[in-house]
Parts: structure tokens; sequence; C-alpha cells
């Protein structure tokens, strides 16, 4: 058996560790590029959105290398995602491309219930080893996501442009390499010393910008045209509101794990604006919008899919909010046609915008 | 004497204007640009070089428009800046106290909302071509009657057809289908006009608060009929400023001014710019399967810039060797 799944950014070092870990063969698909957004283009629902097209993709390319099983997630609610692994399977065989699919759904009430789905990839390991290489996983996805949190920080404040990506793919893979609980601390010091000797000016004040939204353009570089990079190098210390961590913890392991910061947060704050579940994460994008603002952030950029129903609803109520916490917010759309430089422009405009408003509100309260 | 240039270099057009220190727009130029941008720009300041006094000289220049970078490196820019601040700079310097912009120009429209003289919000539509200059072109070309004329003869419906203006393929064929019904020319053109700020407004400027003043620009704003329908659906007066068709231009000026105001040194390479070589060569970059088309761009046999690669392997390399002087 060799399993594969699809790509969400750096969701791939997280499960690839936690298969490996008990001696499953993993096929890991060649980052999302053209040709895979093409290959999904070609052979998905036009009206399909754009990560299920990038999903096709991704298992047309892993099967060349000899993929046999695909494993990807589920979901519920009146969110498409819910029935994408079905629909993508459904594709793939009248592509001929033949796949084993086990779908991981989140539990609707117990951990087992998950632990059940996983037996079909698992075989008969025994329970506690399948519970540790969980465990390692989620601790690859926590160990990639501080990198990336200080790449957040870094970009905007690096002295040679670029300088901060090729630190943080390095210190990626030094997390990816690791093969057990020990070699995984130390190669997370590493890959944190790694992005703290990028030269920057540390002490130089940015804007700060939220992205928010939907969670696989905004975890997936190639989908989001490399957002978080042009806003970085714009000057621009970026958070994100979807870490791969939290959404397994808040997800599949049903908040277990403490210290995690949970999508709980936004929930809480959604209320005057939006009180019931839509679907996807409309909710708490609506939520994190108040949150942020109420972090004294500069202005959130929204992210979604083109015709990702969650979200058109958050986004319908974003002005609204916008308007009540006095912070700016802009949506992007991303779809197989979302060109780079109209998004720069977009970007630039925005960030100008943020910056004149701060300049106003110092003027008025020194 | 002395003064700014911008320089606003968009897909279809390239647009220059040169302002003194009063801020008066002296010449303008407007050109094709033809997949060009570099070739134009240089024509363009031959042109404007000898249209000036000998002893000119240039504090600032500044560019906007999707090939600012690259005419920025170019030229040796003071200010490169995105079209949509540059539009809303030169909107509230030209109409001082506007608070809301139209735009539309040959390709995309925007709107820009300004509140105490600072963007507010903005929106920008470039998907869809309904409601822009390049249609209305179309449509009278169709009609077999001058694009000047269009909103002269649109002002003289009495009564406007309605036309389906949700998009450009419905709004053609409804048109189509409303003169062979025998409406006459006039009022079908008002329809359209009507149509296209319908259009508009509910795709381009949904959810924003339109308060007055209102200042429509870009190429379209010659037109009358589309002023009219845009006062009719708005119930208030729209302004056309003077220079309604180079504003990116003159913010771009703008812009420059007020950067070398701060007393930095304007980085401007001359006139001369105009007769050296600049080569563009595009290679496949192999590095992985997006093979990019990079596009380099060597000004007498150096490269000085580098654009088109998605990962920033070579925009980035560049950036690194300037660091590394
Ligand atoms: S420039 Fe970067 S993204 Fe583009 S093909 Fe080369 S390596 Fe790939």
């Amino acid at each position: 058996m060799k399993v594969t799944f699809p790509h969400m950014g750096y969701m791939y070092v997280s499960l690839k560790g936690m298969l490996e870990y008990l001696g499953i063969d993993v096929v890991v698909p060649p980052a999302c590029s053209k040709k895979t957004l093409t290959l999904g283009v070609k052979h998905s629902p036009e009206f399909a959105c754009l990560p299920l097209k990038l999903n096709i993709g991704n298992f047309i390319e892993a099967k060349e290398l000899g993929a046999d099983t695909i494993m990807m997630a589920g979901g519920c609610g009146p969110c498409r995602f819910g029935y994408y692994a079905y629909v993508e399977n459904e594709i793939l065989k009248d592509l001929k491309v033949d796949y084993n699919l086990v779908v991981m759904e989140p539990p609707e009430k117990h951990i087992g219930e998950l632990l059940g789905r996983i037996r079909k990839i698992t075989g008969n390991r025994p329970w506690l080893q399948i519970i540790k290489a969980l465990r390692f996983g989620f601790l690859k996805a926590k160990a990639v996501d501080e990198v990336e949190v200080l790449s957040f920080q870094i970009r905007p404040r690096e002295l040679v442009r670029g300088s901060t990506d090729r630190a943080l793919q390095k210190a990626i893979n030094l997390i990816d390499e690791a093969k057990t609980t020990t070699e995984l601390t130390i190669a997370l010091e590493r890959a944190k010393e790694l992005m703290r000797v990028v030269p920057a000016e540390r002490e130089r004040p940015a804007l700060r910008v939220a992205l928010i939204g939907e969670i696989y353009t905004l975890l997936e570089p190639y989908a989001n045209v490399n957002i978080e990079r042009h806003l970085g190098q714009l000057g621009v210390e970026v958070d994100r509101s979807m870490m791969l961590s939290q959404w397994v913890n808040d997800h599949l392991f049903m908040g277990l794990v403490r210290n995690i910061p949970s999508s709980d947060r936004f929930k809480k704050v959604a209320a005057p604006y939006l009180n019931h579940f839509v679907g996807g994460h409309g909710l708490e994008t609506v939520g994190s919008a108040v949150w942020y603002a109420r972090q004294g952030y500069d202005g959130a950029i929204q992210v979604l899919p083109f015709t990702c129903m969650p979200e058109i609803v958050a986004q319908s109520i974003l002005p609204k909010v916008s308007a009540e916490v006095d912070m700016p917010i802009m949506t992007l759309i991303m779809d197989e046609h979302s060109g780079e430089a109209g998004l720069i422009t977009r970007l630039e405009a925005f960030i100008d915008l943020l910056k004149r408003k701060k300049e106003q509100k110092e003027a008025l309260t020194s | 004497m002395k003064g700014y240039l911008g320089i606003d270099v968009g897909s279809v057009s390239t647009n220059i204007v040169f302002m003194n220190e009063a801020t008066e727009v002296l010449e303008s130029l407007y050109l094709r640009t033809n997949g060009q941008p570099v070739a134009t720009v240089q024509r363009g300041l031959k042109q404007l070089r000898s249209k000036l006094p000998a002893n000119t000289i240039v504090k600032g220049v500044g560019t906007t428009g999707s090939g600012r970078q690259l005419i920025g490196i170019v030229t040796g820019a003071d200010a490169i800046k995105n079209e949509i601040t540059a539009h809303a700079v030169a909107a509230s310097h030209l109409v001082p106290g506007v608070q809301t912009v139209l735009e539309i120009g040959g390709q995309d429209s925007k709107i820009i909302i300004l509140r105490d003289g600072v963007v507010a919000d903005f929106a920008m539509n470039t998907v869809c071509a309904a409601g822009t200059g390049s249609f209305l072109d179309q449509q009278a070309s169709r009609l077999n009657i001058a694009i000047e004329e269009f909103g002269d003869l649109a002002l003289k419906g009495r009564s406007p057809v309605r036309i389906a203006g949700r998009c450009a393929v419905f709004a053609e064929s409804d048109m189509i289908h409303k003169q062979q019904m025998g409406f006459n020319l006039e009022d079908i053109l008002a329809g359209l006009c009507e149509a296209l700020v319908r259009n508009y407004l509910n795709n381009v400027g949904k959810g924003k608060e339109i308060r007055g003043p209102v200042v429509f620009q870009g190429g379209v704003a010659a037109n009358v009929g589309m002023r009219k329908a845009f006062e009719k659906a708005l119930g208030l007066p729209v302004q056309v400023p003077k220079y309604y068709n180079v504003m990116g231009a003159v913010g771009a000026a703008l812009l420059a001014k007020e950067t070398v105001s701060k007393g930095i040194p304007t980085r401007f390479k001359g006139f001369g710019v105009a007769d050296v070589e600049y080569k563009a060569g595009t290679f496949e970059c192999d590095g992985c399967p997006n093979l990019c088309e990079v596009i380099e761009m060597t000004e007498a046999g150096q490269v000085i810039a580098r654009w088109g690669d998605r990962c920033g392997k070579w925009a980035n390399a560049l950036a690194a060797s300037e660091a590394a002087i």
C-alpha cells in the first residue's frame, strides 16, 4: 500500500510524519504547480471550486509516482467539501486512475470513530503505536506552525529580499526529515535558529494584517498566489486565522490538546453579526474579523475560492462588521483565472489605505 | 522650467503628463501601449522632450499602472504606486473634498470611496468586460456611429429603452432585439448607458455608500450619456474633471512631488532614457513544473529587472545581488 493525500500548504509534513512513523509507504504529490492545476481543470467540472481542481491534479500526479490509496478529510454541513472525497474518487475512476479511498471524517461524538477510520490504513498495528504516531504527526504540525509564525514576523523586516523564504524552506525540510520525537525536538531548535539568523531589522514597525477566510485557500500558497509573501514584502506582518495544528486539534481531536489556540475564540465573538452555523468556516470568518479588530490589527483580508458558499455568506456580513469595529476588510476571491498582477495591485492599494488611516490616527492621538 | 513627470502604463494605453510646480498640467500624451511598454514610454519621452523648453528640469517622476515597476526601473522613478492610490490622489487634488470616484476605463472599472481626503474603501472589476470602454466602442462601431457622438445621441433619448445589462453578451443581444422591434437609436443608446451604469453600480459599487461630491473619470467619462445616466441613478450631480482621461498619470506626478518634497533627491535618469537600448528577453525556467516564462530586461547589456517567476527565485536573485553591491 502506498498512501497519498492532497496538498494543503505544509500539511504533508505532518501526515507523512505520522504515516511513516507506522512504517506505511507514503507518496507525497509534487508541490502544486501549473501542471497540477492544468490537470485538475481539465478533468473537473467547470463549476467546481479551486480546491477540488487542485486535489484532482495532486492525485493524478501522485498516481504517476506509484500511489494507490488516498487518504482524505471529509466534512459535514452545507459546504460541498463534505462530499469532495467521493466526487473526486468518481472522477478518478472515470479517468481509470484507480485508487482505494479512505475518508477521515471528523468524529461526531467520540474520538473512537476517528480511530476506527484510521484502522483502514493502519491494519492491525497496535493501538498504542497508532496513538504515538498521531501524536508525532501532530507535533510536526505544531513545529511547522511555529516556524511559519516566525516567518510572518521576519519577512516584513528582512534586509535581503527572499532570505526569509529560503530560510523557511530549509527549516521545513529539517522538520520533515525528523524520524523520531527526539529528532524532531532537535530539528525544531535548529529550524528556529535558522529563522533567527535571517538578517533583519527586528525593531522596524510594521502594519499588522490578518488573513481570514476559507481554510484551503488560506493554507495552500499556490491557491492564494503566495499572498503571505507578497504582503511580507510590502512590509506587512501577517497573522493567519487558521493554522494546521489548530485545525487538527479542533476538528480531529475535538479540542483535546490544551494550549493550542482554538477557533472557539472566533465563534464566541461572532454572535452580534451571525449566530448560527452556515457551513464550512463562515461563522469563524465573521468572528475572526471581530477578534482581530479587538487585538488592534490594522486590517483583515478575507480569502476564499470562487463559488464558496459559506464564505459568500460571511462576505456579505463583513462590510457591517468592518464599519462597526472600524477595521478595513478586503475580500479576495481565488480561482484558476486569478492573475498575480491584479492581486498585487489590490494588495498594494489596500496597504496604502491602511497606512494612511494609521497615520491619520497617530496624528490625532499625538 | 521645473516640474514633475507622471507616467501611467496600462496594458492598452500609456499616458504621460508633465506638471509644473504649481501642479498645472502643461503637457499630456496619450499613446497606445501595443504590448511594448518600454518602447512606448521611450517614444513618449522623446515627444515630450521636443515639446518642452530646453532648460526644463524634472524634479521628480512617478509611475503607475500595470507596468509601473518596469517603467519605474527604466526611468528611475521616485514614486511607484498602484493605480487605485494614484487615481484617488489625482481626484482629491482636482476636486477637493471628493468622496466618491467612479472610474471606467477601456478594460477595467473601479470605485474609490474617500473620507476626509483618505481612501476608505475601493473595489475593482477586471474579470468581466461589461460596462467598460471597449464594449461601448464595439457597440458604436456596430451601430455605425462615431464614439464621440455616442454620448450626445444618448442624451437625446426621451424614453430610454430598458436593456438587460447584466453582462455584455446579454446587453448586445438585447440591443439587437430592441432595434429589430423598431425603437429609435437615441432611446436605445440612452437605455444602454443606463444598463451599463446599473451593471457598474451592482457589481463594482455593491455595498458601498456613495456620497457626493462624486467624480467620474477614465476614458468613458467623455461620454455625456454615461454621466447623465449616473446622475439619474445616484440622484447626485456628477463631475468630470478636466484631465479625466489621464488621471493616473496626474496622480503619479503628484505622488512624485510628494516624495521629493521630503528632501529625497530625484532618481530620474533623464530624457536620455529615450535613447538607451533596452531589450526584453524571455526564458522558460525548468526549476519546477510551473515552467514560468521569466522576462528579463537589459539596459545596455546589463540585466536590470526580471519578473514573471512565481517562486521569486529570479526576481529575488537580482535583489540579492543588488544588496551585495
Ligand atoms: S521560476 Fe520558480 S516557480 Fe517558476 S518555474 Fe522556475 S522554479 Fe518554478
